[in-house]
């Protein structure tokens, strides 16, 4: 009995293991729009998800980190239907995949709400990150180590200060690094020294904005440009985008989705 | 100052016990506080509700039937396969170098890290076989992932079972198969599902390598090639990001509730299975 | 007799499919990582700190040594620890206790390394980084939670080679008029030597492989570790890092650090084996 049980389990396990290798091969069907890449976009990308399905029962829409460079090699390998890259594309890039502008974001420089720091220049920034400034009294702050955190390699929104912030310099490497804007603030708010920067959309109650040279980091700034630290959201896909890709980004472009981003911080571009 | 024997082995004892005892401390002090933050906020709805805005709101019920698809699914394939091979290795073939190498092979790939099966699932399955970030991506890597250990434990389990025993079943007139599952099989059977029950605990807890083959859908997965969260996935998430500390804690209490339950299932497995033996 | 043929022949397809299975892994891990090795040159790749993907620099030294550095100080911990429970569990607990202490040891060992990694960032980084300085990220907190999540292993390992040593050896020692640690560590502990040298080692491996814990506790910076309060990356937590945006020869460096891995756990494994093999060739008294 034990033995006629046994074979069969295992002549069936060998079985629906060669369907489903070839299984894997075939089309995927009907299934949901696979969203990939930005943790900056991600928060952002879910609401207008949620709300797409709202307004089209039937409509699923998948939203999923990973980075910006995950979300381009996401679509590169056909695993997303849409990438979200968190800055500008770059020349070969621009030339494999199609981008579509759907908002722009602030980079914020946060600290822990405790540090009595709330102005700094873009300078000051830059030698922190580089570590050539390593405590608080060179700037006139409360004596103590400077600790700053970092993204990792495929962070749009790490790509995008290194663009805007560093210029040659390289961010030194004895800094922190973690992987997720997420994880950027939970790290901020539990440190006194610590220093980091993320989507300004994303810093909410719980952490300090600095003032970057003299401007305010608030969207009205970053639209009118005297904040000058901000990146564009893209959406982006490969070659043209699929009937279903196509109708979700109409919807994040649309008034409604427009209305949505700007309600929640962003900077709409329609 | 020649030492007493006997009062160094008071302060050996003392240091000992006091060893055992912060280990033992640890650990409640990690389950307290797991379900002292998480249980207030565990409830039926909980676990059958799904998540709302990236997991602020709702429950978590997508995870619950992803990890159990996933790892359910891994175990399944796992298991069968692993103890057939067991059973081949040590039953139907002589020892010898081949045996030797194979043995070594899997007691190896038992202990790769599991980012490493992660990376090849990632790679292999999810992208070159077009599988995409799925269900069955993750399944398939865990089974990979899980197929050495059971091998080896199974293994383990059959050879300690006495030659006697065989012997005594051939000289009964039985066919090597009817010896395998009538004597061999019912004595390693405690041991086995010894290695059965500790995968599924590995599947369960399993973060590295399912992150980027299973995906981190929040969706239910309709089919085996949706993408789907685990639970301790959706821990690591919501934790790290800071999405949702009650909620957080209340997954992990899910987790830590299957895996007590879990462990009293294998003991009483093999509490069962051993007087059977006897 | 036909019917056996064929259960042989099934079983033989079963067997070669789940080889062939893990042979495949083996394969492709070492095809995708090996020829990037070569490329950049063996002495680039392990002995060059400079990691720097984006410029095309592999080198993976500073990786390796947070990964020794944290495997060093979780074995520290998981030894003292692992093998004193082994020892209070065999030789000094009453039945009662031990029966308690066993299953408290499997349920330590099912606890999911997130949620290791969530304690240690909750309790252990703010402790350290208040009373010990630093950013709290560190070898320390990263040792000290591997050093418990291996512990279980240690332990049920050690205990099945101080429970293989022959009763003989015990009597025989409390006959000359030992006391039980006298017989412990003069005899016993011995005796299961290379049986918790075994431990020890299968504990090594695992804490080498561990990833998500130890991205949540270490810091993950790319410079070497000069002190304990120190943050590290080790090889396992840069594969995790990066492996969603790794292409091209980044991600055939991150292979290349999976075969890193691998060679280490073999030659971890071999050394166990033959660990393990003198025991059983001592023979001895019986």
């Amino acid at each position: 009995m034990i033995s006629r049980v046994i074979l069969a389990l295992a002549a069936q396990c060998l079985a629906l293991s060669a369907v489903l290798m070839c299984g894997g091969c075939g089309s995927k069907g009907e299934r949901a729009l696979n969203v990939v890449g930005s943790t900056s976009i991600q928060p952002f990308a879910e609401l207008l998800a949620q709300e797409y399905e709202k307004k089209n029962t039937g409509k699923q829409v998948d939203v999923q980190g990973g980075g910006s460079t995950a979300g381009l090699q996401a679509v590169a390998n056909d695993l997303a239907d849409v990438g979200m890259c968190s800055r500008s594309l770059k020349a070969d890039e621009i030339t494999r995949f199609s981008q579509v502008v759907i908002a722009r974001d602030g980079i914020a420089i946060v600290v822990n709400k405790s540090n009595p720091m709330h102005a700094l220049t873009l300078d000051q920034i830059r030698e922190i990150f580089a570590g050539r400034i390593t405590d608080w009294k060179e700037m006139g702050g409360k004596p103590g180590p400077i600790r700053p955190i970092t993204r990792e390699e495929g962070s749009g929104t790490r790509e995008s200060f290194v663009h805007l912030v560093m210029g040659k310099d390289r961010i030194s490497r004895k800094v922190l690094t973690q992987e997720s804007n997420g994880a950027v603030k939970e790290l901020v708010k539990g440190d006194t020294a610590a220093i980091g920067y993320m989507s300004l959309g994303l810093v909410g109650e719980e952490l300090s904005a600095l003032v970057i040279n003299n401007a305010a980091p608030t969207s009205e700034n970053v639209l009118a440009g005297t904040y000058t630290l901000s990146r564009p959201f893209l959406f982006v896909t490969d070659g043209e985008a699929k009937p279903d890709a196509q109708k979700f980004i109409d919807f994040v472009l649309s008034d409604d989705g427009q209305c949505l981003l700007e309600m929640e911080g962003l900077v709409r571009v329609r | 100052m020649r030492v007493s024997p006997f009062l160094s082995q008071r302060i050996v004892v003392v240091i000992l016990w006091a060893l055992a005892a912060i280990t033992v401390g640890v650990l409640l002090y990690i389950i307290a506080y797991i379900l002292i933050h998480g249980l207030p906020h565990l409830s039926l709805s909980f676990l059958t509700l799904s998540p709302e805005y990236m997991g602020r709101r709702g429950g978590v019920f997508p995870m619950v039937v992803g990890t159990l698809l996933v790892t359910g699914l891994a175990v399944l394939i796992a298991a069968p396969i692993g103890v057939a091979t067991a059973i081949y290795l040590t039953e139907y073939t002589r020892e010898g170098k081949m045996t030797a190498v194979i043995r070594f092979g899997a007691d190896c790939l038992a202990g790769v890290p599991s980012i490493i099966f992660g990376l090849f699932g990632f790679v292999f399955f999810a992208i070159t076989l077009g599988m995409g970030m799925s269900v069955i991506s993750g399944a398939l890597t865990l089974t990979l992932m899980v197929l050495p250990t059971i091998i080896r434990t199974s293994e383990e389990a059959i050879r300690t079972v006495p030659h006697s025993y065989r012997e005594v079943s051939y000289g009964l007139g039985s066919t090597r198969w009817q010896m395998v599952t009538n004597v061999v099989l019912r004595s390693a059977l405690p041991g086995i599902c010894t290695g059965v029950v500790l995968s599924i605990g590995r599947s369960i807890s399993e973060t590295a390598a399912v992150m980027l083959t299973a995906g981190s859908a929040l969706r239910l997965p309709h089919s085996l090639f949706d993408s789907s969260r685990t639970l301790a996935l959706h821990f690591y998430i919501l934790s790290r990001e800071g999405i949702s500390m009650p909620n957080a804690y209340a997954t992990a209490s899910v987790l830590i509730i299957s895996i007590l339950a879990l462990n009293l299932v294998a003991y009483w497995l093999m509490h069962r299975f051993a007087v059977k033996v006897r | 007799m036909k019917q056996d043929k064929v259960i042989s022949t099934i079983l033989f397809l079963v067997a070669l499919s789940a080889i062939s299975g893990l042979a495949l892994i083996t394969v492709f891990i070492f095809k995708e990582g090996v020829p990037i090795i070569a490329r950049v040159g063996g002495r680039q790749f392990f002995l060059s700190s400079d990691w720097d993907p984006g410029l095309g620099h592999f080198g993976i030294f500073s990786m390796i040594i947070g990964s020794v550095a944290v495997t060093a100080g979780a074995m520290v911990i998981g030894i003292v620890f692992g093998l004193g429970l082994a020892i209070v569990l065999t030789q000094f607990a009453p039945r009662t206790i031990a029966g308690m202490l066993k299953p408290a040891i499997e349920l330590l060992a099912g606890i999911p390394s997130v949620v290791f990694g969530f304690m240690g960032v909750v309790t252990l980084v703010p402790l350290i980084r208040t009373y010990l300085g630093g950013p709290g990220l560190s070898v320390l907190a990263s040792s000290m939670v591997l050093g418990i999540m291996v512990l279980p292993t240690i332990t049920s390992i050690s205990i099945d080679a101080l429970q293989a040593v022959p009763r003989t050896y015990w009597e025989g020692s409390v006959a000359l008029g030992a006391t039980r640690w006298q017989t412990t560590h003069m005899v016993l502990l011995k005796a299961a030597r290379s049986g918790i040298v075994a431990a020890a080692i299968l504990g090594m491996g695992r804490a080498v492989g561990e990833t998500m814990a130890v991205i949540m506790v270490a810091g993950n910076t790319l410079e070497i570790p000069r002190s304990l309060l120190d943050p590290t990356r080790t090889l396992t937590s840069n594969i995790a890092l990066e492996m969603a945006y790794a292409s091209g020869d980044h991600r055939q460096a991150l292979f290349a650090t999976g075969v890193t891995l691998f060679v280490i756990i073999m030659l971890l494994n071999t050394v166990a084996l033959a660990v393990s093999r003198r025991r059983s060739g001592r023979g001895g008294v019986r």
